[in-house]
């Protein structure tokens, strides 16, 4: 089970998503707390300070006389404190820095009331208090001294706390990512365990273990994906069972079948030679008949030698009897023994040993030299060549060759290149009973075309053979 | 030519049998199983019998150990193609030589023949080997001064190797001087051969002094 990390993952995904959340969400929080404590942090300051002053004003008010002079609003500035200014009409008293801007005294003129107003100079955030001194008739109305006061405060202890709440509040913020992952971790791990046990068992089921099944915990969707999977495996394994066991009957049945057929075989051979020497004496249907009966022995003969090959071939019980073989005396052998020797050119090095079944040997030779000289075009050609790997026995011809559709299918059983041409003397089993022969050994059997034109078959052949199933037999 | 004792179950394929190797010019006298085959055997010993391996009853194996225990009668069997462990079977219970199925005659026939052939001497005078001597005209072999029975295909066998002594045979070579086979015959039939001479004339099978293997290439005799 590999657990590594991949960026487009499920887990990464996951992952991701939780983080952003929670970092989000725990951001946001932060962030609107931070901001609700600064406003609460400055409106309040701002009340303290307006308090402040009206209570100053309102204590030194009594002692003060009407219409101001210069003094006058000298006591009153310095009742309000630092960074005061207190204006009557052109009179003026005014300590510290006077940062009074116009639309706050527009604002204290037209609203005949306390105005603040925040600004910031010099990166220095103050808060600017301006108020008018109303005078309070016997009868209860009031109406404006044309005194103002205004006074200005420094806010940079305000802003620093509320620097402060922030970095706070991003601090909670940054805590929450690592907890965020920790539980991200825990949650995509419950949700990728039964995910990663679904794809163990998907894996094992598609490398051919149809047994591989995958028990559902819980009630979630991923336990219904489970039983669904297990399910879909049951019914696979089902109709899998059902294939090889028809496969296996059919395999069966054509070993069977040629098996029963050899016994009235066995007459027909035995009397079709009986009948060949004295059909000489017959008269010419008789002995037109005669002869046809005995080629067509021949040729269920060898269909039937061929179909039980072919049976031992699936069922696994061919066997290889490995022989020290001299190569190029078998495939001489083999050409001599049918008469093939002077149509046939060998190209040979006398050198080459090899351990393999002679058999099995000069079945596929035959087969493939036979194939060359019916369907091909003189000069047909055997060459073998040896690698440190393998031996290599090559037949070409020089016909036109293979079609491209005919190369696929050409060691298929029974398959006929030429449908028209149905009456060969072959079984349409020996290319593919070649081919088993060269698998048997570890080898293949491979068709294609000569660069200048016409079939070649190339027979390739390991050096040391490679079937578990070699018996190496030694007297 | 020969007296043939054909032994095989199926009417059609025994009739069929018969009728050609007939007109090859044998005498075939016929039984249906392995009980009827032994008493035919028996009553008249024939030339060589020809013997189905697939038998109901007694089956063909235990009928060819039979007539081995009984003499030195050759007998060749007939078996399914690839049926290797009818083959391996076979020779072990001391057949000869043997033909696949469908059996064409003229293959059967030259099998016959070949086996028959065995029998017949090199007028050559008598070879002495150690404890052993090879008449090789009147086809004895005596071992310590006493009399050894071997089988047409073992005395063959013994005359080949025998008559270069250190000389390497290979089996393909014995196939075809003993057997005469072509060039695909099993090599199994000599090693089972072998074996069976080596019984008979060896005092230690497991360390031979006479018939000696080549490992790799095949067989040779002494040099004693």
């Amino acid at each position: 089970m590999t657990r590594r990390f991949r960026p487009g993952g499920l887990r990464a995904r996951l992952l991701v998503a939780f983080v952003l959340v929670t970092v989000l969400g725990a951001a946001a929080a932060a962030w609107s707390s931070a901001g609700s404590a600064s406003s609460a942090l400055v409106t309040s300051t701002q009340q303290r300070i307006t308090g402040t002053i009206t209570g100053q004003i309102q204590a030194i008010t009594p002692e003060l006389t009407y219409p101001p002079i210069q003094s006058t609003l000298d006591r009153l500035r310095a009742a309000v404190g630092t960074n005061a200014v207190v204006t009557f009409q052109d009179l003026r008293s005014a300590e510290g820095t006077d940062l009074v801007t116009d639309e706050l005294r527009t604002a204290v003129r037209t609203q005949n009331r306390l105005v603040t107003q925040r600004i910031t100079v010099n990166g220095t955030p103050w808060l600017l208090v301006g108020t008018p001194i109303m005078i309070t008739a016997l009868d209860g109305v009031r109406t404006p001294s044309g005194i103002e006061v205004y006074s200005m405060h420094d806010l940079t202890d305000v802003e620093q706390q509320i620097d402060g709440l922030t970095r706070s509040a991003a601090v909670t913020a940054a805590w929450a990512l690592p907890l965020a992952l920790l539980l991200a971790l825990v949650a995509a791990g419950s949700v990728l365990r039964p995910v990663r046990r679904l794809r163990d068992t998907a894996r094992r089921l598609a490398a051919g273990d149809l047994d591989a099944r995958s028990s559902p915990r819980g009630a979630d969707e991923l336990a219904e994906l489970t039983v669904t999977i297990n399910e879909m495996a049951e019914s696979v394994q089902a109709s899998m069972a059902a294939m090889q066991r028809m496969q296996a009957d059919a395999k069966r049945f054509a070993a069977d079948v040629s098996h029963e057929l050899r016994t009235p075989l066995s007459t027909l051979t035995a009397v079709a030679e009986v009948l060949a020497t004295t059909a000489d004496r017959m008269e010419p249907d008789a002995r037109e008949s005669a002869r046809l009966a005995i080629t067509e022995t021949h040729r269920l003969v060898r269909l039937v030698e061929d179909l039980m090959e072919v049976s031992r071939f699936d069922a696994g019980t061919a066997h290889l009897r490995i022989e020290d073989v001299h190569v190029a005396n078998a495939v001489r052998d083999c050409l001599r023994a049918r008469s093939w020797a002077d149509r046939v050119e060998l190209v040979a090095p006398d050198d080459i040993q090899l351990r393999l079944d002679r058999r099995r040997l000069d079945v596929i030779v035959a087969n493939l030299v036979g194939n060359a000289l019916r369907h091909g075009e003189p000069p047909v050609r055997v060459s073998v060549s040896a690698s440190r790997e393998q031996v290599s026995i090559e037949v070409t011809d020089h016909g036109p060759g293979l079609p491209e559709h005919v190369l696929a299918h050409v060691f298929d059983r029974f398959y006929k290149a030429d449908s028209a041409r149905t009456r060969t003397p072959g079984s349409g089993l020996g290319l593919a009973i070649a081919r088993e022969n060269a698998r048997l050994h570890g080898g293949d059997l491979t068709a294609g075309n000569a660069p200048g034109g016409g079939a070649r078959f190339v027979l390739r052949l390991p050096r040391t053979p490679q079937d578990p199933l070699v018996s190496v037999y030694q007297g | 030519m020969a007296a043939i004792l054909l032994i095989e179950d199926d009417p059609l394929v025994r009739r069929g049998l018969q009728i050609a190797l007939g007109r090859h010019g044998h005498d075939v006298r016929t039984a249906e199983t392995g009980e009827d085959g032994l008493r035919e055997f028996h009553a008249g010993p024939p030339d060589l019998v020809v013997l189905d391996l697939m038998l109901p009853g007694v089956d063909g194996i235990e009928v060819c150990r039979r007539i081995r225990a009984a003499g030195e009668i050759p007998v060749i069997m007939l078996t399914a193609r690839g049926d290797d462990f009818d083959v391996v079977e076979g020779l072990a219970a001391g057949a000869d030589d043997y033909v696949v199925k469908p059996a064409q005659p003229t293959v059967l026939d030259a099998r016959i023949r070949a086996v028959l052939r065995r029998s017949a001497g090199v007028p050559d005078g008598v070879r002495v080997h150690g404890d052993l001597s090879v008449d090789t005209t009147a086809l004895t072999v005596s071992l310590h001064g006493k009399p050894v029975t071997l089988t047409p295909t073992e005395l063959r066998l013994l005359l080949t190797l025998s008559r270069a002594p250190g000389r390497v045979f290979s089996r393909q070579q014995l196939l075809e001087e003993v057997w005469e086979h072509d060039y695909l015959g099993d090599s199994r039939l000599v090693d089972n051969c072998v074996q069976r001479l080596r019984a008979k004339i060896e005092a230690n099978a497991a360390a031979p002094r006479y018939v000696q293997t080549v490992r790799g290439f095949g067989y040779r005799f002494g040099p004693v």
